[in-house]
Order: C-alpha cells, then sequence, then structure tokens
C-alpha cells in the first residue's frame, strides 16, 4: 500500500516535470535551441496567478485562463524581443541568452514590493483536501495534477493533430526550409510555439503552487525536467511526459528506499545512465549525419 | 597602421607577433609585478581573485571557445580541486604537490565526464555535465568524513614544511606564477597541432574526422585539460576563501564561470581575462549604484541577477564576440583609421546551423 502511495505522488511530481519538458520540447523542435528559461515562466505563472487572486481578488475560475493568456502573451513577446534577432547563432548563444532572461526573471520578481520575497500559499479552491480510498490516503492536489496533466496531453495531441496551425507546426518542426517554400509562416509558427510553451508552463505552475508554494527561486525545479526531456528522447512530445514520470517515480522511489540525499540526485543518476546506454532517449530517433 | 612583413614561416606561430605585442606584455607583466606595492591590501585581493578565476577561464576557454564543447557543470572540477587541496594541505602535504594532485584528480574526473562526451553532443553534453555538477554537488554535502559536509572545511596557509606563505603578498606571486604558466601553457597548446584539431572540432566536427582528427580523444584531451586547470583554479580559490562548503560549487557558480567566457569573448584567450575582471569587479559596481536607486529595487535581493541578465542578453544580442571583441573593433577602428566600415565584424548570416538529422 505504501508503494502505491508513493506511486502516486511520484507520478504527480512526474507530471509537473513532463509539463516543464513539455515546453523544452516544444521549443526545441520547433526552433532547435533549448530554452533553460522554462522553470522561470513556470514560476512567473505562478506569481502571475498569485497577483491576480490575492492582490486583484479574481475568483479562480477567471484567474487561472487570465493567468494563462497573459503567460502565452509574454512568451510570444520574448520570442519577437530577444530570441528572433539572432535565431541562426550557434545554438549555444541562444542558450545562454534564455538563462540570461531566466535570471532576469527571478531577480525582477524579488523587486516586486511585498510579493516578490516571500513564500505564499496559492489560494486554490482544493487546498489541503484528501480523500480516501480503500487504504490510500489522496491528496485532491496530487489527483488534480495528473488529471489536469493528463487532459492537456489529449488536448495538444488534437492540437498537433487535427487542426491546421497544429500539422503547419509539425512540419516546420520537420523542415524549415520546406514548411517555408510551402507558405507556411514559419517566424510567426515560432512565437506561436514560445507563446504555446510558456502557457504550458503557466499551468505547471499553478498546478504545482499548492505543493510548494509559490517562490522567486521555484523556478530551479526546471533544471530537473531537463532529465525528463533526456529520458524521453529531446525531440519527442510524448518522451517529455513519459521521461517526466519516470524522473517523478524514480525520485519518490529513491527517497524512500535510498539513504538521503539520494533522492535530490536520482534525475541526474537517471540521465546519465540513459545517456551513457540509450543516447537518443526513450522516443527518440535514431539518425545519423549525412555529409 | 602596422605592416607586418613576413619572411619566416615561424612568425605566422609566434607568441609574439611583433615588437608592440613584446613591449605592452612586458609592461603588464612588470606592472602586475610591482602591484602589491601600488595597491592597498583590498584591491590586492580582489586582483589575486582576478587571477584565479582567470585561470578557471582560461581552462574553460580552452573547452567552450576552442573545442566547442560546453561544460555546464564546471563548479564542480572547481570544487574537486579545492577539496583535494584543503584535505591535502591539511594533512600537511607540501602544497605544490597538492596542487598537481588536485589538477591531476580533477583531470581524472574530466576524463569520466567526458566519456559520455564521446557519444552525445551539443546540448545532450550540456545537460550530462549539468547533471555531473549536482552530483558532484551532493557528494561534497554527503562525504562529511573528508570534506565537511555542510558545516564546510577551514583550510590552512600553503606551506612547504616550516616555510609558510601566510601573507597576502606570497600568496598573491603564487597566484600570479600560476597564472602565467597556464596562459603561456594554453597559448602553446593552441598553435600545436593539437590546438589545431580543438578549433577543427569546434568550427565542424565531420570535416575535422575527414582530416584524420581521433574525435573522441581530442574531446576527452580538451575536458581533461580544462578540467586540470579549473582544479588548479579551484586549489588556489580554496587558499583564498580558507573555507568551503558545497554551496560554492553549485549551478549558480557553474552558470557565472560561463557567464565569463561568454562575456569575455568566446574563442579568445584575452577573453578569459576580460571576463574574469568583470565577473570580480561586477559585485563592487552593484554595490556602488545599489544606494542610489529607489529602495526596493536597490534592496531587493535579485539586483545581481537582473544585472547579470541584462549584460548577459546584451551581449549575446550585440556584441556575441565579448569585450574582447569590442577592444578589437575599436583597435581595428584606429588603427585603420579613416577606413573603418560598419560592416568589417559583422556575423554573417549564415544557414541555420542544423544538429537536425533529415
Amino acid at each position: 500500500m505504501q508503494i502505491l502511495q508513493l506511486l502516486v505522488s511520484g507520478v504527480a511530481q512526474g507530471c509537473i516535470y513532463g509539463l516543464i519538458a513539455l515546453g523544452f520540447v516544444l521549443i526545441y523542435k520547433a526552433t532547435e535551441t533549448v530554452s533553460f528559461a522554462q522553470g522561470e515562466l513556470m514560476m512567473l505563472g505562478a506569481f502571475c496567478a498569485l497577483a491576480l487572486l490575492t492582490v486583484l481578488g479574481f475568483p479562480f475560475w477567471i484567474a487561472v485562463p487570465s493567468t494563462i493568456a497573459a503567460m502565452g502573451l509574454f512568451g510570444l513577446l520574448v520570442e519577437r524581443a530577444v530570441i528572433r534577432p539572432i535565431l541562426g547563432q550557434p545554438a549555444f548563444s541562444i542558450v545562454m541568452l534564455t538563462i540570461g532572461v531566466s535570471y532576469v526573471a527571478r531577480g525582477v520578481v524579488t523587486m516586486i514590493p511585498n510579493l516578490g520575497t516571500d513564500t505564499h500559499m496559492l489560494p486554490v479552491p482544493y487546498n489541503d483536501a484528501i480523500a480516501r480510498a480503500g487504504g490510500l490516503v489522496i491528496d485532491i492536489e496530487q489527483m488534480v495534477v495528473i488529471g489536469v496533466t493528463a487532459a492537456l496531453c489529449l488536448a495538444l495531441f488534437a492540437l498537433f493533430r487535427y487542426t491546421k496551425i497544429g500539422i503547419a507546426m509539425q512540419a516546420s518542426s520537420q523542415n524549415q526550409l520546406a514548411a517555408y517554400y510551402m507558405g507556411i509562416p514559419v517566424q510567426r509558427l515560432n512565437g506561436l510555439v514560445w507563446a504555446l510553451a510558456a502557457a504550458v508552463a503557466a499551468i505547471a505552475g499553478i498546478l504545482l503552487a499548492p505543493i510548494t508554494f509559490v517562490h522567486a527561486n521555484m523556478g530551479l525545479i526546471g533544471l530537473k525536467a531537463f532529465p525528463a526531456a533526456v529520458v524521453g528522447g529531446f525531440g519527442s512530445l510524448p518522451g517529455a511526459i513519459v521521461g517526466g514520470l519516470v524522473i517523478g517515480v524514480v525520485e519518490a522511489m529513491a527517497g524512500f528506499f535510498l539513504p538521503e540525499g539520494f533522492k535530490d540526485i536520482a534525475a541526474y543518476v537517471v540521465v546519465l545512465i540513459m545517456l551513457m546506454v540509450m543516447p537518443n532517449g526513450l522516443f527518440g530517433e535514431k539518425l545519423r549525419k549525412k555529409v | 597602421m602596422r605592416f607586418l612583413f613576413k619572411t619566416d614561416y615561424d612568425q605566422d606561430i609566434r607568441l609574439a607577433r611583433h615588437g608592440g605585442h613584446v613591449f605592452w606584455y612586458s609592461a603588464l607583466m612588470v606592472l602586475l609585478v610591482l602591484s602589491p606595492w601600488l595597491l592597498d591590501e583590498y584591491m590586492l585581493a580582489q586582483l589575486t581573485m582576478v587571477l584565479i578565476y582567470s585561470v578557471v577561464g582560461v581552462g574553460l576557454m580552452l573547452l567552450a571557445g576552442f573545442t566547442g564543447q560546453f561544460s555546464l557543470g564546471h563548479a564542480a572540477f572547481l570544487g574537486v580541486g579545492a577539496y583535494t587541496q584543503a584535505v591535502m594541505t591539511n594533512a600537511g602535504i607540501p602544497f605544490p604537490v597538492a596542487l598537481v594532485a588536485a589538477a591531476a584528480l580533477s583531470a581524472v574526473v574530466g576524463v569520466v565526464v567526458g566519456l559520455p562526451a564521446l557519444r552525445v553532443k551539443g546540448i545532450y553534453l550540456g545537460i550530462a555535465t549539468l547533471a555531473f555538477g549536482f552530483i558532484v554537488e551532493e557528494v561534497f554535502a554527503r562525504w562529511e568524513s573528508v570534506t565537511g559536509g555542510n558545516a564546510g572545511l577551514h583550510v590552512k596557509a600553503p606551506a612547504i614544511f616550516d616555510w609558510k606563505l601566510e601573507t597576502a603578498t606570497e600568496f598573491y606571486f603564487l597566484c600570479l606564477a600560476v597564472t602565467v604558466l597556464c596562459t603561456l601553457a594554453v597559448l602553446n597548446l593552441l598553435r600545436s597541432p593539437t590546438g589545431r584539431a580543438f578549433v577543427a572540432i569546434r568550427d565542424s566536427e565531420i570535416s575535422a574526422q575527414s582530416m584524420g582528427i581521433h574525435l573522441a580523444r581530442y574531446k576527452t584531451l580538451s575536458f581533461a585539460i580544462s578540467a586540470a586547470m579549473a582544479g588548479l583554479g579551484g586549489a588556489l580559490y580554496a587558499h583564498m576563501i580558507k573555507f568551503l562548503s558545497p554551496d560554492q560549487f553549485n549551478i549558480i557558480q557553474s552558470i557565472d564561470l560561463l557567464l565569463m567566457v561568454v562575456i569575455g569573448g568566446l574563442g579568445s584567450v584575452h577573453g578569459a581575462f576580460l571576463g574574469a575582471i568583470f565577473l570580480i569587479s561586477m559585485p563592487q559596481l552593484i554595490s556602488q549604484v545599489k544606494d542610489f536607486l529607489p529602495a526596493f529595487i536597490g534592496q531587493a535581493p535579485g539586483l545581481k541577477a537582473v544585472i547579470y541578465g541584462l549584460v548577459l542578453i546584451a551581449f549575446v544580442l550585440f556584441e556575441p564576440l565579448g569585450i574582447y571583441g569590442r577592444w578589437l573593433k575599436i583597435r581595428t577602428w584606429f588603427s585603420i583609421f579613416p577606413f573603418y566600415r560598419k560592416g568589417m565584424f559583422k556575423r554573417q548570416k549564415s544557414f541555420q546551423k542544423s544538429d537536425r538529422l533529415r
């Protein structure tokens, strides 16, 4: 029974990793760059929701969609302002750029008076609620995380499968030049992908907030989503979620069965082993460069 | 304007290209040797810190700027060097032996991390080093019998048996000697076939491979040398700070080190030094301007992060060659006055260099 309990909390945590990793993968597939700002986007989303709920006093059901919309807009803006001008430069320039963005985001949040420097509770309707099923004690928060992640995955699947814009995104992520020739507005799509990634990050932030509280450094959890993305194979959307689940469950198990300290590094050990054994990840394609 | 008339192939690889180099670097050297008597104690400590970070920076520059491999866990090597030095000098082993051991152990660790680099590249390598950095930090915190864990570890002054380097001046000269030796070693390496191989790998792995360069061997070698120099820097850092704790070697430190080489200017040894000066002087500058800002900005804990982030964004967007690139432009403007054109250093709008495989 305890194992099951651990499994549930691991899966819930893994869903968060998976959602952040989803952002990495979306951006990687579209622009072939890795965004280190994903965790900070999540943090900004949580703070945005917090500000709307507590300072402005919005009801929960309005605050959440407006947070997601605001973060989507923010992602669009970041892409337009700093990413687009240097597309085509070595990938590392963009990595450094996103590190810069994440520094700025983290610093600016601490400058908001009365809000930025403290740790906050996000007042969600399902706070601290507990459900009992058999011998199992389940936090409603965790169930919400799992449920929302599943719903989001379905929505994204539908987006990429059935809508014109999703198919265009897929096309441009496979071959930008060919997509451009087919009349797909590649640059505008890249902006949309950033918006989508930021929106997903905002959802992750709102989901994570009741579990770990809202504070300026909560974005550092984004660094654990890298292993998730790698385990799943960096270019695969379902892989990101599966990778997140793997990391989350391994972490929960390591925290229980192994000595203290292993919980924090379990994700990194997994990713190192993965890189040595299966560098392409679980869902990655194995391709070689032709000259 | 200076015209170089080359009469010998050796002139192409000479360390000092012309009389100007000899003069200015000698002047810099004289100034550095005299600085303990020219600067007050605080400034001397800052200068020592710059030298220490320069050693690490030159090593990272070799890896990132010349071999094109990025390490997001370089603080781990710094930490391995620092803890090795601390444990060995505390045990009474003469410091030169400890320094060599620190460098060697870091190099071995570098090879171990370099091994995944043989199979992965680009961002995967970054993530592998990132993961490794986290693991090493945790090891520092948990291996309490050696590292003292989170409680920290005090470091004694460097000593050979009874002769101790206790004053700031003596330690400064030790750092200066190590820095000069490391810089000369790297400069020499870069003009040797090995250095050329590194640059070839940076520019194109595939063409380097077709020219007969053993990718795995050279990448690992680059990792090892870079890690060894980070270890050396770490060993000096341990004596400078005199107190080690695991959180000095976390991801923030790793990113600071990368920031140093990127802002200094990737692909130039000068850049490592300029970046080190930037990294050390920035906190001082920030604390200077703090008082002139409104309280909620000036007193915010994130002020430093915001400034670092903005500077980093500005450099990547507007001056990708870093501080050294800016200096090159200014120098060129003067040396070919009035013929400087706006586009002389323009980045070529390259085709997106794709890692995609189809």
